[in-house]
């Protein structure tokens, strides 16, 4: 079980200047499953996942300690950061394809890493935009800007955009906080089927979006992992009482 | 925006104080002098310039008898294009490391921007003075399209850095988290992601600075110089058009050609005018 | 992506690092050379001329043996044209922000912000033309005198810093909240008495800050004011306002062409005078941006 494991966090500290947002956090995320952070605002379930790939380094005053494994390596090690969100990809609460063709945004990954011809570039978009589940929708337009896209639409660029680059992780902050329920339910579809290449964290708000697809939870609450366990044992049977104020809607 | 009640509505408006009214009263009277000041000198230097404008104005050598605009205008062009090769990649790069690169609030930043407005603030004829001084006199290039460059392109480097800035400011965040989160390096999301967004409102800084250079006599005349003819080299001397027109005006021996060059001067600044709206609408649109 | 790409990589974000820090330097090592230079030639000038003298003098006499270089007239000068700018500008320019702000109805709108940056963009040899062709002859048959004198520099300037006040104080008028506005008329002020008794107070600041860069072009124009004042370098009562003047800047344009030793340094600490002027000019104006928050 323990090769299991994509990453490894142990004792995990982050300071905004002088605020304590996440304390001693100490968790396993296991490979091939979805795991889903949940809290209420501010708990720092989106801190942890950006520290995942070190999205919190552009932001000012950011101080983090512990221990951070990925199949390993530490991930605020040696490992090169542009490197590390390569193979740990993220997708945004709000879409935010580039303001460029649908075709573009797809290959803006694989360029950047240095793939130019022209016949590789063809192939991975079509496969991204066939595993985001959307090729169908925009194959005869790949040429058109991202921006005429639906929003839900382009929340599912934005996943094949994150594919492009064959990542080993994907994070996912909110990904259908935007959306309307039907785009929100392809974006959960796609979600199970990816599990099967990918290993997935998301935050999420909804409890019942957690308990559809996710295979382990962990529940926030002021910076704090509060209980963290497989989906159903957490969510039928809480061990911890603020856990179960918090999914029964007594909270706060 | 504000709503607006209509004038002539509120006139009918039965209790009111009288104070009120007349100071209302002003702001139409203020505003329909400052259109008709306006309107009369575009009037004015129109109707008296246009008529004046013949072949020989743009003949190709200037003489004593045609005092043609001519060796000006290119002067103009080759003024414009060299300061904007010069001072647009500076400007856009300062503009970068302020935005994209530099902590904010750094002591770096205060003083890059403390300089730039005072930039900002000096008149022409101290750049003129100091050009004088300093590319004419201590680099030893004399009255020469070199010195006109740089002196002018200090001029407007603040003004492209402020408006590079701004619209470095208004692209969102999600698209350089959206860069970086792809593995893109700070470079490649500021060239292939930030500064694309950003073009049309470097352009309208560029348009901008463009026109204060063609409006520029104080600074021109002692560092390009006011000679009529066309620079053969970096290091000749030359004229600007307003140069030129200050030149024309100052001799006072010919009335026609000074109005029609006033004319084309302002034509060439209506033009500029109208291609800068032209662009804001642009950036509006998208 | 092997180990040595990410070493290129990392050498290329390295370079442009330091080319845009480099760049964003320009801007001071431009500020530096000017004072620098500026100072460097122009103090001693003043030293030698002495401060007092320098300052205070009402005589300019470069020609004279020994010369005499005193600047007061021209300080004064400056003092009268910018007063006078004020004088026609800034209330025209005030009246005129308030309708673009308040009272325009948009179509008028759309033709008038158009016209008002053209004002802007009218190069200032044009303006002096203007005043050369249209205002001197108008000031002498009207008021007598040459024409060429401190009232018609003054309404020439007064016309050039209009744009500059109208943008300025509107948008520090828009920049109001439209709560403030709403609750004076909820209290049944009509539109009219809240714009003047509560968003007009409200965007004190930004109003003041918009003359403050309207004096500090008025300062520094050149070649408008040295097409219509005149020149005179003599030392002139207010009260004869339609005799000429010569301002700093006049100064400096006139005689920098021919001038040599002495007199081009007396020329060069006339510039430092006028840029310690533009510069506490400036100083004013972000101490009142800075008041303003913005």
């Amino acid at each position: 079980m323990e090769n299991d494991n994509k990453i490894i966090l142990k004792n995990v500290n982050l300071w905004y200047t002088d605020f304590h947002a996440l304390k001693n956090i100490s968790m396993d995320i296991p490979s091939h499953m979805v795991t889903a952070f949940i809290g209420p605002s501010g708990c720092g379930k989106s801190t942890l996942i950006k520290s995942l790939n070190r999205m919190n380094d552009l932001i000012e005053g950011c101080k983090i300690t512990g221990e951070f494994l990925l199949d390993g390596e530490d991930i605020y090690g040696q490992l090169d950061v542009n490197m590390l969100r390569k193979r740990v990809g993220m997708v945004f609460q709000k879409p935010n394809p580039f303001p460029m063709s649908i075709y573009d945004n797809v290959a803006y990954g694989p360029r950047t890493h240095g793939t130019k011809s022209k016949a590789n570039l063809d192939e991975i978009v079509e496969k991204s935009l066939k595993d985001a589940a959307i090729w169908e929708e925009c194959k005869d337009r790949l040429k058109k800007s991202a921006l005429s896209l639906s929003g839900g639409q382009q929340q599912r660029l934005c996943i094949a955009r994150a594919l492009s680059v064959a990542p080993e992780v994907l994070l996912m902050d909110e990904p259908t906080s935007a959306l309307d329920p039907i785009s929100t339910g392809k974006i959960e579809d796609l979600v199970t089927e990816l599990k099967k290449d990918y290993t997935i964290v998301i935050v999420t708000h909804n409890m019942q979006q957690a308990t559809r697809i996710s295979d382990k939870t962990a529940f926030f609450l002021l910076g704090e992992v509060i209980e963290h366990a497989g989906t159903e044992d957490l969510f039928s049977r809480p061990q911890d009482q603020r856990t179960e104020n918090y999914i029964t809607g007594r909270f706060g | 925006m504000r709503e607006k009640t209509n004038f002539f509505k509120s006139l009918k408006f039965k209790r009111r104080k009288p104070l009120d009214f007349m100071l209302f009263a002003l702001t139409w009277l203020c505003i329909g002098i400052t259109a008709a000041v306006m309107l009369f000198i575009l009037v004015y230097i129109l109707s008296n310039g246009i008529p004046y404008i013949t072949p020989s104005l743009f003949a190709f050598e200037f003489t004593m008898e045609n005092q043609s605009l001519f060796p000006a205008l290119v002067g103009t062009l080759m003024i414009v294009g060299l300061s904007l090769a010069l001072a647009v990649p500076l400007g856009v790069f300062s503009a970068i490391y302020l935005q994209e690169y530099a902590r904010r609030g750094s002591r770096f930043v205060k003083i890059v921007r403390i300089t730039t407005e005072t930039l900002a603030g000096i008149p022409s004829i101290v750049y003129g003075l100091f050009g004088f001084l300093f590319f004419g006199g201590v680099l030893g290039w004399g009255l020469s399209l070199v010195s006109g460059t740089f002196t002018v392109s200090i001029m407007i480097l603040p003004l492209i850095m402020r408006t590079t800035e701004e619209s470095l400011k208004a692209v969102p965040d999600t698209f350089r988290e959206g860069s970086f989160g792809l593995g893109a390096g700070r470079l490649r999301t500021v060239i292939r992601i930030v500064l694309p967004s950003a073009i049309p409102g470097i352009l309208a800084g560029i348009i901008l600075a463009i026109g204060r250079i063609v409006g520029e006599t104080a600074a021109i005349i002692f560092t390009l110089g006011n000679v009529a003819r066309i620079p053969d080299s970096l290091f000749d001397t030359g004229r600007t058009l307003s140069a030129h027109m200050y030149q024309l005006a100052r001799e006072g021996t010919h009335p026609g050609e000074a109005h029609a060059t006033a004319a084309v001067l302002l034509i060439v600044v209506i033009l500029i005018n109208a291609l800068s709206s032209r662009i804001a609408k642009l950036i509006k649109a998208s | 992506m092997g180990k040595h790409s990410v070493r290129i990589s990392a050498y290329k974000e390295l370079f442009a690092k330091i080319l845009f820090a480099v760049s964003a330097s320009a801007a001071i090592l431009a500020v530096g050379l000017i004072c620098v230079f500026l100072f460097m030639q122009g103090l001693p000038a003043m030293w030698d001329i002495g401060i007092l003298d320098f300052l205070t003098g009402t005589d300019w006499r470069p020609t004279w043996n020994p010369p005499r270089f005193g600047i007061l007239p021209m300080i004064v000068g400056s003092l009268y044209v910018t007063a006078g700018a004020i004088l026609f500008g800034v209330p025209i320019g005030i009246f005129a922000a308030i309708f673009m702000a308040e009272v325009c109805p948009m179509p008028v709108y759309k033709v008038l912000k158009p016209a008002i940056n053209l004002l802007a963009g009218i190069p200032s040899v044009v303006y002096g033309y203007f005043g050369m062709v249209v205002l001197v002859p108008f000031v002498r048959t009207n008021f007598g005198g040459s024409g060429a004198s401190i009232l018609t520099a003054s309404i020439l300037l007064g016309i050039m810093i209009l744009p500059t006040i109208i943008s300025i104080s509107e948008s520090a008028l828009r920049a109001v909240p439209r709560e403030l506005y709403e609750g004076a008329v909820a209290l049944g002020a009509s539109h009219e008495r809240a714009v003047f008794w509560v968003v007009l107070p409200a965007a004190k600041s930004g109003v003041m800050a918009a003359i403050i860069l309207g004096i500090g072009r008025a300062v520094g124009e050149t070649m408008a004011v040295r097409m219509v004042a005149g020149n005179q370098a003599v030392l002139r009562m207010p009260y004869e306002f339609l005799s000429g003047t010569r301002t700093l800047t006049a100064n400096v344009i006139l005689e920098l062409g021919y001038a040599a030793d002495e007199h081009r340094a007396a020329l060069i600490a006339t510039g430092v005078v006028l840029f310690v002027f533009i510069m506490l000019i400036n100083a004013l104006f972000s101490l009142l941006k800075k008041k303003d928050g913005a």
